[in-house]
């Protein structure tokens, strides 16, 4: 791209924050039911807003927060949250495509920091190559939102009547549909591979053979099974393949 | 052995900044083998699945109230909420579901 200077970094960078709000109160909402899990887990405060302020993750810090309560071992707990962060890895390689070739190293690890499926989906949506200081304005008030937010369930979470904790806890859930279900709504096959992941993962859950499989080790072996088995099944289109995750 | 939770943090950490960076810092081109691109591109949706059913049923104070957030949030999802919307909607379906049933 042959772009002209930049329209000014701090322009950019105060589109970012403006983007950025609306991401902030939802990261806020559901971090709080997030810190009702790591409440559970004996994860106090502080414990719960380091978490978040550097992982910047819901499916891997809910996973994480359930191992620690489960006295996992550390090698589960590297690989779980390696399989269900995955698809930042795809993310990742996508916005690859989308920074300047020269963009300096510092830049590439700042954004890497706070790569998380929504900013990932405000900053791909830039025209041309990202400026870097694009994602750094969201990255301003979602990582704050994000990580008070576990805090204060963590803080709240027993203050609150446990009828609206019940009702918080779902939350998370709820964002986790909101990332698997528009696309599978548009592909057969995935809305399948889904329904079947459901019933796998119940079937583990209540089979007297496979009931003991700690829940950690249940979500990276139907992962790496189903997703292969997928692959093999109904490999992707060479051409779209990133862009749409979203 | 007991476990210290500061080390739990400092690998899931370690864990999710390496993956997001890696691809960022290292590749420059596509990724051009198509099984790999489609198991990568598999992978967030089993894993989200697993991790949310049937462990949804018992995070509310009814296996009822935790199957109707279920179906919701699917409903919601697929009639075009987005992601804090749906959040919301699970919330709502559980809170006023179980002033009825509790």
């Amino acid at each position: 791209m042959q772009k002209e200077k930049p329209a000014g970094r701090g322009r950019i960078y105060l589109q970012g924050v403006r983007d950025g709000v609306p991401i902030a109160l939802g990261y806020f909402a559901v971090a709080f039911s997030l810190g009702i899990i790591a409440k559970k887990a004996g994860v106090t405060p502080f414990q719960g807003f380091l978490t978040s302020f550097l992982c910047n993750a819901s499916a891997g810090e809910y996973a994480g927060f359930t191992l620690i309560g489960a006295g996992a071992t550390y090698l589960e707990t590297a690989l779980t949250t390696l399989v269900t962060n995955a698809r930042y890895f795809l993310m990742s390689c996508a916005e690859s495509q989308r920074l300047h070739p020269k963009l300096a190293l510092g830049h590439r690890l700042l954004i890497g920091f706070d790569l998380t499926d929504e900013i990932f989906g405000i900053s791909i949506a830039q025209k041309g190559y990202i400026d870097p200081f694009y994602p750094y304005g969201a990255m301003t008030v979602a990582i704050p939102g994000w990580a008070l937010g576990t805090m204060f369930g963590i803080i709240a979470g027993n203050i609150l009547p446990v009828r609206a904790v019940n009702a918080l806890g779902v939350a998370l859930y709820g964002m986790f549909f909101a990332i698997i279900i528009p696309p599978a709504r548009k592909q057969k096959f995935l809305a399948g591979l889904i329904c079947v992941s459901f019933l796998l993962s119940w079937l583990f859950s209540v089979l007297p053979a496979l009931s003991g499989i700690p829940e950690g080790t249940r979500t990276i072996v139907l992962t790496v099974v189903l997703s292969a088995a997928a692959a093999l099944v109904c490999p992707r289109p060479a051409e779209d393949k990133t862009e749409e995750t979203a | 052995m007991k476990h210290n939770v500061y080390v739990y943090i400092a690998v899931m950490a370690a864990v999710s900044f390496l993956i997001r960076v890696l691809p960022l810092t290292l590749i420059r081109k596509k990724i051009e083998n198509r099984f790999l691109n489609s198991f990568l591109y598999y992978v967030p949706y089993v894993t989200l699945s697993v991790m949310t059913f049937p462990a949804i049923l018992h995070a509310t104070g009814s296996v009822w109230s935790g199957a109707a957030a279920f179906a919701a949030g699917i409903l919601a999802a697929w009639f075009g909420f987005d992601l804090f919307k749906t959040a919301v909607t699970c919330c709502a379906v559980v809170a006023v579901l179980e002033l009825i049933l509790l």
